[in-house]
């Protein structure tokens, strides 16, 4: 496959974004340098008050939740057998795969020692939820890995193992989907200890299935907007016949999310704090209103749904409010509650970005080397 | 049986005694601090015109043991709860969960560890009093059992009950814990949270951990079941002698 003349790209100006991402990257390597040599302190906002900023809020909660439509759709396309969503499968596997490196390249930086990432193979302790992400992260990373591997394979020419990993894969499929939902409702357990400290309008004994469902929601709006950013990058179509479906899939994970949300506001009686404006009051709406409220009514509408420009605009509204509430359980609710203010220092949001711009030159690469999107999908090179 | 101790705000005088016996002992290098730091373990703060420690509150069932992914955190049988620093890789679970913010970090260091009081374990195992108790020349610091500290705070109180509150802080928050406090105004004025839940916050993960096992059967079975029957479908469906997996799909 001869991918550079035969993925052509002209809505994208690939001059301008080689060098925004160079320079990125120096800068990362920089903050790098000095977060190893000086320690978190030198780089980030964190102190004894506030000891987890945007890269556990940022790069791990959302890092591994945008990451849910790998599972999601494996289990569409295997277990529930709807095949002719096959086409978008390899795209959002290798999105996973790469957003699950992500969090691990995060996490090597939020540690604080973290040449002992390991140690969490050694030293169990079954009644800690960070050890069970951990396993589930470590372990659901290598089940992307070998259900990414036949493409990789494929392009080596080596038939037998891609063979062996086709023939496994209804189990893979099922053991991926099993370890997302646990640690994907995990991540939201986590938050489950700090009762008195994490405000009401996000603290709910059920932060569990508030993140399972509301990572599906978002998962699948990824899927919508990476089909879109594949499509600017390298001239492909919008595959409306198969995103227009899986949008309804969101509406309703969306809307049942909602509505859930809602009940337990009501049940932690907070009515009060969002009528009064108050700092998280504010900060709930602008995450419910436009995070959820919006992109379901938009996309309930069939005509938004197949229009490609509505349907992009209700995905990336999902994928923002899901951003917004990882950020807002976090670092808002968690203010009041630890008494101190927190925002990212800017070599905090370097490393965050820079490793999103890695993920993103990584997947350019890949398209342009594996063969990754359907053939018969391009717009024809030119 | 565990040991504790008490702490009587109405006879401390600030002296700071307990904070420097406390470097000595562990070894923590620097002046003492202000605020509890990773290198200043307890520290006598006044606030309102009363006066305060600050020191892990050891609790009965301690938040930072449960969150701890690799167990760096351990409560003894004596009753202190201690700290690996040769475990611990830093992720700071311990200091988001605590309900009392007792866990620090070395922000300033490449290679950090946390650091929190350990109720001078070492020599509680040798039936020594803590450090602190030891240096406390006022009394407002005492060494010992649970139990004995426990009659001792309530004594203090019924003998003076205008010189206290009648609450004994530690004794049911978060699940009760080994340090008990006494003292003449109500501790929110102190500084110390009051807002903190009666059970042991570690009830509420382990609740949605303990079910995990039952939940992969469940969920793994549904799974295959439903493979099982789009795949039979789909094998029907493509008529008697197709068999195997139907028509032929790309391998993701």
């Amino acid at each position: 496959m001869n991918g550079s003349t035969a993925l052509p790209s002209r809505r994208l100006n690939w001059g301008f974004w080689t060098v925004v991402f160079s320079i990125l990257v120096v800068a990362f390597l920089g903050v790098t340098v000095l977060r190893f040599s000086k320690g978190l302190g030198a780089v980030t906002h964190l102190n004894d008050t506030f000891p987890w900023g945007i890269w556990i809020g940022f790069d791990l909660l959302c890092g591994v939740g945008l990451a849910a439509g790998a599972f999601t759709l494996t289990a569409v396309v295997h277990l529930f057998n709807l095949k002719r969503f096959e086409p978008i499968v390899r795209p959002t596997i290798l999105t996973g795969f790469l957003g699950y490196t992500f969090v691990i390249l995060a996490l090597l930086f939020d540690l604080g020692q973290p040449w002992r990432i390991w140690h969490a193979i050694i030293y169990w302790n079954p009644h800690s939820v960070m050890f069970e992400v951990a396993w589930c992260v470590m372990l659901y990373t290598t089940v992307l890995a070998i259900e990414f591997s036949p493409v990789v394979f494929e392009r080596l020419g080596w038939h037998a193992p891609a063979r062996l990993v086709h023939r496994m894969i209804t189990p893979l499929v099922i053991a991926g989907v099993i370890l997302s939902t646990l640690h994907q409702s995990s991540l939201g357990s986590l938050y489950l200890i700090v009762p008195s400290k994490l405000h009401p309008l996000w603290y709910s004994p059920l932060l569990p299935l508030f993140f399972y469902i509301s990572a599906i929601g978002a998962g699948i709006g990824m899927v919508v907007l990476e089909s879109y950013m594949s499509k600017r990058a390298f001239g492909r179509n919008l595959e409306m016949e198969l995103l227009e479906p899986l949008a309804r899939a969101m509406v309703v994970a969306l809307f049942i999310y909602g509505l859930m949300r809602l009940q337990a506001i009501n049940r932690n009686q907070c009515w009060g704090d969002i009528a009064s404006f108050s700092y998280e009051g504010k900060m709930f709406l602008v995450e419910f209103v436009l995070g959820v409220v919006l992109p379901v009514a938009m996309l309930s509408f069939r005509r938004i749904r197949t229009s490609p420009s509505g349907l992009v605009t209700g995905s990336f509204l999902a994928v923002l409010g899901f951003v917004m509430n990882r950020l807002n359980v976090s670092i808002t609710g968690m203010e009041r509650g630890l008494g101190a203010r927190y925002s990212p220092a800017l070599m905090e949001y370097t490393v965050s970005l820079g490793l999103v711009a890695i993920g993103m030159a990584v997947f350019a690469f890949a398209v342009r080397y594996l063969n990754i999107f359907p053939e018969g999908q391009r717009e024809g090179g030119s | 049986m565990s040991v504790g101790l008490l702490f009587d705000s109405t006879r401390c005088v600030a002296c700071g005694a307990c904070s420097t016996a406390c470097k000595e002992q562990n070894k923590l290098p620097g002046p003492v601090d202000p605020e509890p730091t990773a290198r200043t373990w307890t520290t006598v703060q006044t606030l309102e015109g009363q006066n305060v420690r600050r020191l892990c509150m050891h609790c009965l069932v301690p938040t930072c043991v449960s969150v701890c992914p690799v167990g760096a955190l351990a409560r003894t049988p004596e009753g202190p709860v201690v700290y690996d620093g040769g475990k611990c890789m830093g992720c700071r679970y311990c200091m988001m969960a605590c309900p009392f913010g007792v866990p620090k970090y070395e922000w300033d260091k490449p290679v950090p560890v946390v650091g929190k009081c350990i109720l001078c374990t070492s020599r509680v195992k040798e039936g020594r009093p803590t450090a602190c108790a030891e240096a406390c020349p006022y009394g407002a610091t005492v060494f010992g059992t649970r139990e004995q500290l426990a009659k001792e705070a309530r004594k203090r109180i019924q003998e003076s009950p205008s010189a206290y509150r009648d609450h004994i802080y530690g004794l049911g928050e978060a699940g009760g814990t080994g340090v008990l406090m006494i003292a003449a105004v109500p501790f929110e004025k102190l500084g110390l949270r009051t807002d903190v839940p009666k059970d042991p916050p570690a009830m509420r993960t382990w609740q949605v951990l303990a079910n995990i096992p039952d939940f992969v059967a469940v969920w793994g079975c549904f799974l295959y079941g439903v493979h099982w029957i789009t795949a039979r479908r789909e094998e029907v469906a493509s008529g008697p002698g197709a068999g195997g997996h139907g028509p032929e799909g790309r391998s993701s």
